[in-house]
């Protein structure tokens, strides 16, 4: 279980890295935190010609605040997003789900960029994305653009993102006034990958419910502030339209199961923190 | 730019607990074979090399990280700390000597990784409640102590006690 | 190292390890840190991406090119310098230690890359063609009883390899005159300790002596050391075993080394060089080893009060693609206790055998007891709610008497020693039983599913040798003659300075035999125990051994400690001779304590150890007419009640049975199904405790392995024969957050049959809590019966009634059910419709079109008719990063133009097989066309070992990929992802939702 040979790139600049990039092309893969890519690599799932490393950019390791966004540089790790003093007022479900990514010991070297590119779908960083309704920033050596995350992912491991380019970085709304958050998670094991994870924002006039694990790409729905029954239909409704895979670890049945059952646990957790 | 042909064995210092060392590495060399047969250092188990077990754990710039998932040539000009590192002189840290004392380890192969996440998050965590140490715990798998002695070792080390096993 | 003062002993004490010194600060050594000889090659396994397929041959050519690879392994070479191993019964049946013509596992070695590093090796690997034909895989029992199922060895005719009656007194009379019958049927799954150090294996053979010599962390028992002699076709003798200093876990796993021994002993006479091979994980978890599953089906008469009085027993064991010594074990390991720990006079048993294609079985931690206890005491359970009776009152009415010790079982065993009353009733006390039910009554007043389970076992430990042989009748036994006992043996020196080292043959896993041993000495010599020295690195050219020797059925404390004792003590009275006409007393009366020997009615004449020590060193001249000097000992040992099996099939399988008394509260989530395991309390009688510390982390680490079983660990296998548990993020090991700290209790009953009365410890756990955790989650949800690991999904199907029914109006595609109702069972399925702008005849002809139809599938790189609408096509093909390039075959049949026709594929790649096919339709739909599909896929070997979770998503995708490219083709837009409008960004970006 050994990798297949690579040349290995370590860029100083984001600019040096889209140039390799560019010449690489599809044989050319990027690595920042590598804790999804190197047991693909070390398992030879993915063979590149050329490895690419973006982990000593500087340019990717800023977090700013501003205009509403959080930017989460690409190459931030999850344990340093994790320990910014303010997250938890910034954007309370990211403080919330990032405990659940992985482990202590592969979250200090997971980056933040490199889940939302390795798009798996029961990953909670993307699934975060989606519900905070972010974008990814996207880089080429010709141009810079920017994604909404509704359109990033398209799939298993599979996103918007094209051949040249890198993400650059990641932007999650800033919690809003009068906002509440939830987030659940039902793994086989602590850490192990989600069966479903699910995240709520409450506001006064409507629900979004966001939903990982079921389908092939992290989902949300928006409702206007439903209950009971109604409530239950809805979220039937989306159970249903996620679909969902049997695995040796769960059957559609049962995350759709997840989806009806913890959907409304999780709704009510942000709409009790919401009217306390 | 660094630019490492796949085919060449490039030169990778490190400092190793402490200590200048030099080998040599592809550019898909693991950290932990870099470590284990490269420079020598045997105390970096390797349990599944796809980064669950966590018996690899080392300490990259003084960060638990997994040497499975490590390439050796992105280490080079850094500080990497083994469990080989920890004793000074012959006598066992505090730690090593709780896990003895409680029993913390059978075969052994899981415990350096265990030690070097410890040797890290109990500079973060000091005082941790034991679902704070079960939770950074579940980032490595032991089969034969069933995590209970490792529990009470470290909350001992910590200066706190945990239930007790025997009635 | 913390000093004890010797004059309370040792044993019997918790004293910390002196193993830990090592294995803490990081200088310990296992077998992938010895070195290695100068150009010492590395190896890398190509193993079979079909669970049962003809092989049709093997390309290495390209493989050898590889720059720094020696040399390419197959089974031809096995052939030339191998014999397929010894089978445990009488059975046409060829296991070798390559495959020769067939592969009948997912997993199983077809050919061996020898290079100058396990990195090149695998380079190689990946340039080696091998070609298979398929076979119908099979994978159930059900598949296995049915004749009409692909027998895996066709000179065996069937899959049933062998079947044992055996009837224990009058159990139609007994039945016949019972209140009631009480009966279930359970099947235990596949799962294994999984060690955290893999396999590993160094190799050399010596040309001018004829002879291999191999260190390797294979863990015993050494009765596999003939089968692997014999299959290098070598003495015993010339096949010298080593084992490192330091082992990383074993649980049994580490017996199934021996097949890779044999294959890396054929890689080293092949090659003329050294070899090593160090297991990686997905070997391990692919194809090392596994404890057998299990079909139970148990009907028990019982009285009216409960008390069960005859017990008729239906076992089928699945024990993989080949019996592989010392299988079939499992099955036999509890002959003598298949009644557990009651009283049940009479039985009668059903033992059936049978071959699937999944990986061979092996020796794994608690070795059958789990199965057994899974079904006898889900019976017990069973017994007590039809009856209305409290679970305990039925175990205690049925619990064999302590006035009864030691018991003969109707099958032959005997109980040595214990009053399991005792233990029950003291579990209750201090457990507190009460506090546990009144907590269950409080959860259910609020709504909450709370249940309580018990468990009682007897826990057998050190195995006669003999037991394996009830698998053959009386005649056939006759014709093999007797097997018997097990012998252990240890040897106790002394040196000239007086210190002590003990050498054994238990091969230690971890656990800490040295820290034992040392006690056991330190005592007998009266030595502090910094002064004795145990050697557990074993070699077979050098140590007395026989082939009971290893670490398996829980052996350690009772026979080899005990071993030790007696060569200690036989040396300690050799010692007493020697000093005795010095101190002019006699021999019988000195004491050896605190290093000294001295007469025990006056310490003052006393002489050092270390002097008399050195006098049978150093004077051997002066000893007194007819004394020995050699102050060395060598003990065997085995213990007396051992007998080979009777005419009758009875026979005593382990020498000693401890007993456990456990139980639990469990509480399970409404919503999501999860079993929380509350308090768990659990009573062992092991006899003499030698070391509490070690004892507590014996049954603590069983326990641990006994939740995953319970909860968490499964090999998993498609229908189609590919093996789902790959990796430790599907192989489910559970870990500190899942593992609660259980309630341990002891009672202590000596056995009278070992030298230090103490009996096993380690295994007994894996019997008990997988059952009473069962037995629980039963209660907890009122059920009859549930299914282990009790996972999440399964328990939440046992709560939730109907799925609440798709809304009309959702929009979401239909899929079709699992067809077996077993998550990741079954092939890959699915359906789907497009339109495309073209006319049924214009979409007919680009599917029937060479170069277009090229164009279409997914990452096509070459496409070449071969035949009548049949092509060789290389594609790449994959999601995201992941991509594999497969050498396939496709075809399309079926043709009726212009309305539908079948289109399939198979291949394969480094990263295994897959094929697949699809039926598509065309249907004429306004100005265009409504193409209807329906495809059915398997994906084996590696990527979906690793990557089941996401096969399905990613099948639909490269499926889309196809029929998004014929859409283009015919003139249609490409779907894009969706997108938002420009609108809706602009909109978003002020903050205004449309």
């Amino acid at each position: 279980m050994k990798p297949a040979p690579f040349d290995y790139l370590r860029p100083a600049t984001v600019a040096d890295a889209l140039a390799a990039l560019a010449a690489g092309g599809d044989d050319a893969r990027l690595i920042a935190g590598g804790q999804s890519l190197m047991p693909m690599l070390n398992m030879r799932l993915v063979t590149p010609r050329t490895l690419i490393d973006l982990s000593a950019l500087p340019e990717l390791r800023r977090v700013e605040v501003a205009d509403g966004w959080l930017t989460v540089g690409a190459a931030v790790t999850q344990n340093e997003l994790l320990a910014r003093p303010t997250l938890a007022t910034e954007a309370p479900l990211l403080a919330a789900a990032l405990p659940w990514v992985g482990h202590f010991q592969t979250r200090n070297r997971g980056t933040v960029g490199g889940s939302v590119a390795h798009a798996d779908p029961s990953a909670e960083i993307p699934l975060c994305l989606v519900a905070l309704e972010g974008e990814v920033v996207l880089r080429s050596a010709r141009k810079r653009r920017t994604v909404p995350a509704s359109g990033f992912f398209i799939g298993p491991l599979t996103t918007a993102r094209a051949a040249d380019e890198i993400v650059e970085a990641v932007r999650f709304r800033l919690r809003k006034p009068g906002a509440a958050y939830g987030f659940r998670e039902m793994g086989m094991r602590h850490g192990d990958f989600a069966i479903t994870a699910l995240a709520a924002t409450v506001e006064a006039d409507r629900i979004r419910l966001s939903v990982g694990g079921v389908a092939d790409r992290p989902t949300a729905r928006d409702w206007p502030r439903l209950e009971g029954a109604a409530l239950d239909e809805a979220l039937n409704a989306f159970a249903w339209d996620l679909g969902g895979d049997d695995d040796q670890h769960a059957t559609a049945t049962y995350r759709r199961t997840l989806v009806r059952r913890l959907g409304r646990a999780v709704i009510e957790d942000a709409q009790t923190e919401l009217t306390p | 730019m660094t630019a490492l042909a796949a085919g060449t064995r490039h030169p990778v210092t490190i400092t190793l607990n402490g200590q200048p060392r030099t080998g040599h590495a592809h550019p898909r060399t693991l950290l932990s074979d870099f470590l284990r047969h490269e420079l020598g250092a045997h105390s970096t188990r390797v349990g599944c090399e796809h980064g669950v077990c966590g018996a690899c754990t080392v300490r990259i710039d003084g960060v638990a990280q997994r040497a499975c998932l490590t390439l050796a040539v992105q280490v080079d000009g850094r500080r990497v700390d083994t469990v080989e590192g920890l004793a000074r002189e012959g006598r066992m840290t505090a730690l090593q000597d709780a896990f003895h004392r409680h029993h913390a380890l059978q075969c052994g192969f899981c415990t350096a990784g265990i030690l070097m996440s410890l040797a890290d998050w109990l500079v973060r965590v000091p005082k941790p409640t034991e679902a704070e140490l079960r939770d950074m715990l579940s980032g490595h798998l032991c089969r034969c102590t069933g995590y209970a002695a490792i529990v009470r070792a470290v909350m001992d080390v910590t200066g706190q006690t945990t239930e007790s096993v025997h009635v | 190292m913390t000093a004890i003062p010797t004059q309370h002993g040792y044993v019997g004490r918790p004293v910390p390890r002196v193993e830990d010194a090592a294995l803490l600060t990081g200088s310990a050594r296992y077998a992938d840190d010895l070195p290695v000889k100068p150009g010492t090659l590395h190896a890398a396994i190509l193993r079979s991406p079909h669970a049962h397929a003809e092989l049709l041959g093997i390309d290495t050519a390209a493989a050898r090119t590889v720059p720094g690879v020696a040399a390419v392994i197959t089974g031809e070479e096995a052939k030339r310098f191998s014999s397929p191993f010894l089978v445990g019964v009488k059975a046409p049946m060829e296991h070798w230690c390559l495959a020769v013509d067939r592969v009948r596992y997912v997993g199983e070695p077809v050919a061996v890359v020898l290079a100058d590093s396990r990195y090149v090796a695998e380079d190689a690997l990946d340039r080696i063609g091998a070609r298979y034909r398929p076979l119908p895989p099979v994978m159930t029992f059900d598949q296995a009883f049915d004749a009409a199922s692909e027998p895996l060895h066709p000179a065996l005719g069937s899959n049933l390899v062998n079947r044992r009656d055996f009837t224990y007194g009058d159990v139609d009379g007994a039945f016949a005159a019972a209140n009631w019958r009480v009966s279930v049927e359970v099947e235990f799954p596949r799962n294994s300790c999984t060690p955290m150090e893999c396999f590993v294996v160094l190799a050399d053979f010596d040309a001018a002596e004829g002879g291999y010599e191999v260190l390797s962390n294979f863990s015993g028992p050494f009765a596999v050391h003939p089968v692997m002699a014999r299959a290098l076709k070598v003495p015993g003798s010339k096949l010298r075993l080593k084992s490192p200093p330091h082992s990383g876990g074993s649980f049994g796993n580490k017996q199934a080394v021996f097949p890779y021994i044999v294959l890396m002993g054929v890689c080293a006479r092949a090659t003329g060089r050294p070899v090593k091979w160090v297991e990686d994980r997905l070997e391990h978890l692919m194809a090392a080893t596994s404890a057998t599953a299990r079909r139970m089906a148990l009907e028990a008469a019982v009285a009216a009060d409960g008390r069960v009085l005859a017990l008729r027993m239906e076992q089928t064991e699945d024990c993989g693609a080949y019996l592989r010594a010392p299988e079939p074990a499992s099955l036999y390991r509890n002959h003598g206790n298949l009644t557990g720990a009651y009283d049940i006079p009479t039985l009668s048993v059903v033992n059936r055998i049978v071959l699937t294609n999944k990986t061979p079985t092996g020796l794994n931690r608690g070795f059958g007891g789990g199965q057994l206890y899974y079904g006898l005491e889900r019976l017990m359970h069973r017994v007590a709610v039809e009856l209305g009776l409290d679970p305990l009152d039925v175990i205690r009415r049925n619990l064999v008497p302590a006035a009864a010790m030691p018991h003969a079982t109707a099958s032959g065993g005997s109980l040595d020693s214990g009053d399991f009353h005792a233990c029950l009733e003291e579990a209750v006390e201090r457990g507190d039983l009460e506090g546990l039910k009144a907590k269950r009554d409080a959860a259910r007043a609020e709504g909450r599913l709370y249940g309580i389970g018990y468990a009682a076992v007897v826990e057998p430990s050190v195995s006669n040798m003999g037991y394996i042989t009830t698998v053959l009748t009386a005649e056939e036994r006759r014709k093999a003659g007797p097997k018997n006992g097990a012998q252990a043996s240890a040897t106790v020196a002394v040196d000239p300075t007086g210190g002590v080292s003990v050498s054994v043959e238990s091969v230690p896993q971890g656990q800490g035999h040295r820290t034992v041993l040392a006690q056991v000495a330190a005592d007998v010599f009266g030595l502090p125990m910094e002064q004795i020295t145990v050697v557990t690195d074993f070699d077979t050219a050098k140590d007395a051994w026989s082939i009971a020797a290893g670490n398996y059925s829980s052996r350690f404390a009772g026979a080899v400690a005990g071993t030790a004792h007696l060569a200690a003590t036989r040396l300690r009275d050799r010692m007493a001779r020697l000093a005795a006409p010095q101190l002019n007393v006699a021999a019988e009366e000195l004491v050896f304590a605190g290093g000294k020997v001295f007469a025990a009615g006056n310490p003052d004449n006393a002489l050092s150890f270390s002097r008399v020590a050195a006098a049978g060193h150093w004077s051997p001249g002066t000893l007194p007419d007819g004394q020995e000097a050699a102050l060395r000992e060598t003990v065997f040992w085995t213990p007396e009640p051992l007998k080979a099996p009777t005419d009758a099939d009875h026979i005593n399988s382990s020498a000693c049975y401890g007993f456990i008394i456990d139980f639990c509260g469990v509480e399970v989530d409404r919503d999501t199904g999860r079993v929380r395991i509350d308090r768990y309390v659990t009573m062992h009688d092991a006899g003499r405790i030698l070391n509490p510390l070690l004892a507590e982390g014996q049954i603590q680490g069983g326990f641990a392995h006994a939740v995953g079983a319970a909860l968490y660990e499964e090999y998993a296998y498609g229908d189609d024969g590919r093996f789902l548990s790959g990796t430790f993020a599907d192989y489910l090991v559970p870990t500190a957050c899942e593992v609660p700290v259980p309630v341990i209790l002891h009672r202590e009953s000596p056995s009278p049959v070992t030298p230090l009365g103490a009996k096993g410890v380690g295994e007994g756990n894996c019997m008990s809590t997988p059952v009473c955790l069962a037995n629980a989650v039963a209660d907890a949800l009122g059920v009859e019966t549930v299914t282990l690991p009790l996972t999440p999904h399964r328990v939440a199907a046992l709560i939730h009634g109907e799925e609440p029914p798709r809304p009309a109006g959702s929009t979401a595609p239909a899929r079709p059910a699992a067809a077996t109702g077993k998550p990741g069972g079954r092939g890959l399925t699915g359906e789907g419709s497009r339109a495309v702008p073209a006319t049924p005849e214009q979409v007919w002809a680009i599917l029937l079109d060479p170069k277009e139809l090229a164009a279409l599938l997914p990452g096509c790189e070459a496409l070449d008719l071969v035949g009548p609408n049949a092509y060789r096509a290389e594609v790449v093909v994959g999601v995201g990063p992941v991509r594999g390039r497969y050498v396939a075959e496709v075809a399309l049949s079926d043709l009726d133009p212009p309305n539908s026709l079948t289109l399939s594929g198979s291949g394969s790649s480094a990263l295994g097989t897959g094929r697949g096919s699809g039926h598509v339709t065309l249907e004429r739909h306004g100005d265009g066309t409504l193409v209807t599909y329906r495809y059915t896929a398997e994906v084996g070997g590696k990527v979906a070992a690793v990557g089941g979770r996401m096969l399905d998503s990613a099948a639909r995708l490269i499926i889309g990929q196809f029929f998004d490219k014929l859409i283009a083709r015919a003139g249609g837009p490409e779907a894009v992802p969706e997108r938002p409008s420009l609108l809706a960004r602009l909109l978003r970006l002020l903050g205004i939702r449309p």
